[in-house]
Parts: structure tokens; sequence; C-alpha cells
């Protein structure tokens, strides 16, 4: 699987998009999608939510577990994808396009974030 | 821990991709892709299964029949040759050691076959419960590899690659033939809650019969699937899994499976003492049955999780996932009795503090139509 090079990605396995006028876009990888099987329940933060990076801001069921979805970056949330509430296979189908989660206003980004490359090699292990 | 134990299918597993987990000590896979599409290829068309952690033992001799009869709950002697039967194995005190299925092989032989985690427990078990008859009991855990083929076109594709009589072949029966040129156990015996067989074979030839059954179920949808379907399949099928509906702090009637123990047989058999007290207590009164729950929402509920009515807990679940089938999560919990009677309104599953609007069923979920 390749991981997209203009992504960033944290160790909690979201991946966060460049911002565009502020904004960001949040979803989990491929190698967090494949390690959770099908997913068939998800839960986002609302429109309005504040954010904090490294913390849970909702949860993803798979057929076999429940996991926590952690926010790469604090902010507040300007949307929330409603086709993948609708539809969670999204999650396992496109992670990286239609499975994104929310989107964010960055208030602050940490400072762990890692590149593509560096991902890849944390996942490879 | 010590390593895990392989397949003689472990290659091929990789070679298929497979995501693997450590399953009572096998490494076993998992998934190979969509544990869903797996689930619907085994509903809709079929699957084939590598089941080689199950754990064989056969009993033989003058007396197996005896000594079965007094090591399990079952009736073995009602069993003919070439027939299949689900049955447990108890504790002196009634609790639930495993639940089996016995196949008799022959007049004098008989092979148990006991889910992974459980083997080494039954083995000793029954080794000890045999020892005062002239039977032998051997560990054929080694001696065999488990493929299973399940799926309404699973008799299809076993047809084009035997010549056994599977029309002739019933459920819970087993012959020995030729499957692909292996020599095979073959039994129409499954977890799934569809027609499918289960074929016993020396690990040796467990990588040609895979191939064969692979290439030869091709064109009707035939699909590899890995144990999280099965538990899906199983869920479904309403049928139990040890550590989860099946304990030894529950009898077979606490876990509504009090037809499985004859009382009627012959002689004294391990357990008949409480399983008795047991058969009235049920009888006349079950202080909790075994329901299926279906969700109104979307959020799973998993083992362990309190059933709620009235802010009150009043029961629990033993096994949860989301259902292909119905589209729903769905579990099975052992529910006070007062508010498992299907239909009942008002009861719950507290999912993480949440309580989650659930609709009690009879068991099962689902049932093929024949």
């Amino acid at each position: 699987m390749s991981n997209p090079q203009q992504l960033r990605y944290s160790k909690e396995h979201e991946w966060l998009s460049g911002a565009e006028d502020g904004v960001s876009t949040v979803g989990i990888t491929e190698h967090a999608a494949n390690a959770l099987g099908d997913v068939v329940f998800v839960q986002l933060p609302a429109v309005g939510d504040t954010v904090t990076a490294g913390e849970t801001c909702g949860e993803l069921e798979s057929t076999k577990s429940v996991s926590d979805l952690y926010s790469p970056v604090s902010g507040e949330v300007v949307e929330a994808n409603q086709d993948v509430v609708d539809d969670p296979s999204l999650v396992n189908s496109a992670p990286f396009e239609g499975g994104w989660l929310f989107k964010v206003r960055v208030a602050e980004e940490p400072g762990d974030l890692l590149s593509a490359d560096e991902y890849t090699a944390f996942t490879a292990g | 821990m010590s390593n895990p134990r392989l397949t003689a299918l472990d290659a091929t597993h990789r070679s298929l991709g497979a995501t693997m987990t450590d399953f009572a000590g096998w490494d076993m896979p998992l998934r190979y892709g969509s544990e869903r599409d797996e689930h619907t290829a085994v509903r809709t068309k079929a699957g084939l299964f590598d089941l080689s952690h199950m754990g064989e033992i056969t009993v033989t001799g003058p007396q197996a029949v005896q000594a079965l009869d007094y090591a399990l709950v079952g009736n073995m002697s009602t069993i003919g040759v070439g027939r299949a039967r689900y049955t447990m194995i108890c504790q002196e005190d009634g609790g639930i050691v495993d639940d089996l299925i016995v196949y008799r092989l022959g007049e004098d032989e008989y092979m148990v076959v006991a889910n992974a985690g459980n083997a080494q427990v039954v083995l000793d078990a029954i080794t000890e419960r045999a020892a005062a008859f002239d039977a032998e009991v051997r560990d054929d855990r080694d001696a065999y590899a488990l493929l299973a083929v399940q799926g309404p076109e699973s008799p299809g594709i076993l047809k084009s690659l035997t010549d056994a009589d599977l029309d002739g072949l019933k459920y819970y029966a087993g012959l020995p033939g030729t499957v692909a040129g292996v020599p095979a156990l073959i039994a129409r015996t499954g977890y799934t809650g569809e027609d499918g067989f289960e074929l016993f074979v020396a690990p040796a030839d467990a990588e040609q019969l895979w191939q064969a059954l692979t290439e030869a179920g091709k064109d009707a949808g035939l699909v590899p699937c890995g144990l999280s379907c099965r538990d899906t399949l199983r869920l479904e099928a309403g049928m139990p899994l040890y550590g989860h509906e099946l304990t030894t702090a529950l009898t077979p009637f606490d876990a509504g499976l009090g037809r499985v123990v004859k009382f009627e047989k012959e002689g004294d058999f391990v357990g008949r003492k409480a399983l008795e007290a047991a058969a009235e207590r049920a009888a006349a009164k079950a202080p909790r049955k075994l329901v299926g729950l279906i969700a109104e929402g979307r959020r799973v509920p998993r083992a362990g999780f309190s059933v709620v009515a009235g802010g009150e807990v009043v029961g629990e679940v033993t096994s949860g996932a989301p259902s292909p089938t119905l589209g729903k999560p769905i579990a099975i919990a052992y529910v006070d009795a007062a508010h498992a009677e299907p239909g009942t309104s008002g009861v719950g599953v507290d999912i993480r503090g949440t309580h989650e609007p659930y609709e009690v069923v009879a068991l099962p979920f689902y049932k093929r139509q024949k």
C-alpha cells in the first residue's frame, strides 16, 4: 500500500491534508483501515466541536473491535463526512479519498507529525 | 507465551495475504480480504476454511461406547456408524467442559472433535474417565488437518472432486472417501448455518486438497474464509461458542441445551447427579435465558456488555457483532427470564455508558431456506 506524499501522518494512524484557507481534512490511513477490518460504524465529532491533538474525538467500530478516533491536530471541526457515517465501508474502500472523516480549522499542530516516508517506515516494523 | 502452532496450510494463508491471529495457541487466518464479503460468500455461494486447530481425539476398543457414555453427557450407542452427534462433556458439578462433535467411524471407533482451546483438557478428561474401560484414547490432533467447504454451492464443488455418495450423505453424517485424490473423512457438518462439508485429511495432503477445492470452486464463487466470518456466521445461526455462551460455570440446561443430556442412557456418567438437579431447576424456573438481541441503532454490542432494562442490569452479552445478513448489530445474551420473552420492550445494551435500545428475539437470527 502506498501513503500519499502530500499528506502528513500521526502515530495514531490518522492522516492530515495540507491546509486550504486554514482548513485541513482528516482521515485514517489505509494501514489502519486494514488493521481494523470492515468498518461498520463511525462516530465523528460534530461541526463546531473543538478537537485537541492526540485526544479522542470519535470512534470507529469494525466487525471485531471498536477503536478510538484521535485528532491529529487541534482546532474547530467545520465539516463531518456524512457519506462515511451513512456508508462506513468507505473507510476501507477509499481511506485517503471518499473515506475522509472530518475537516478542521487548524488552531495548532503538534510538532511530531510524520511525512509519508516516515509513516511508511513507522508502520513497516 | 510459546510460539503459536502453525497449520499445514500456513504458507498458503500467507501467500493469499491473510491477516493472521492467535487463536487458542494457533496462528490462524482471521480474514483474507473483507470479512463481510467472506461471510456473504458462504451465505450465497461457498467459502473454504482451514479449521486444523480443532482437536481430534480417537476412542477405540470393545468398550469405546461405554467409555464415552460415561465420559460425555450424550448417548453414544445410538449414533449409527457413519453418523455424528453434537454433545458435551461436563464436570462432576455439571459445568460444561466443552461442546463436541462425535463421529462414529466404526462399530468400536469414535472420533471426538473438541474446540482448539479445550482440546488438551478434553483429552485429559476422556483419558481419565475411560481408564476403567477396555478402550484406547488416542491424541489425534496432529494426525489431521481439517478443511471445511461451506455454503449452498459446496455440494456441487465437492461432487466434482469425489466419487463419494454426497447425495446419500445426510446432515451430521460422515463417510471415508477420496477427494481430489486425497483420502478424507467427508462429514456433512459445519458451524455456519449453511449446508457444507468438513474434510479431515492427513496434514501432508492439506495443501493439495486446498488447491483442488480452490480450483474446483472458482467458477461457483468460492473464496477462502477466515475465523472472523466464521464467528459472524455461527452467531447469526445462533450456535453457541465455548468461552462465550458455554463455560464451566454453566450447565447445558443453563445454556438452553439440556436436550444434549441423555439421562435415559444406561449406567452412570460424569455429572449425572448435578445435571439431574440442574434439569429440575430449569424446568421449575430458569433464572436466565439465552436470547437474541437485534440493535435498533448501529453500535455493536460486545461480549461482557450489560443488558439493561429500566435502569437495572438484567443480563450480559456473550457474543455480539455486526450481522452482515441482517445489516444490523446482533448479540446473544443471557437475560433474566422476566425480560427474555421475544418482543419484550425496554431492553437495551449498555454500550460504553449509553443505553442503546435492542429488540429481544428468539434464536437463531438466520435460518437457511431448504
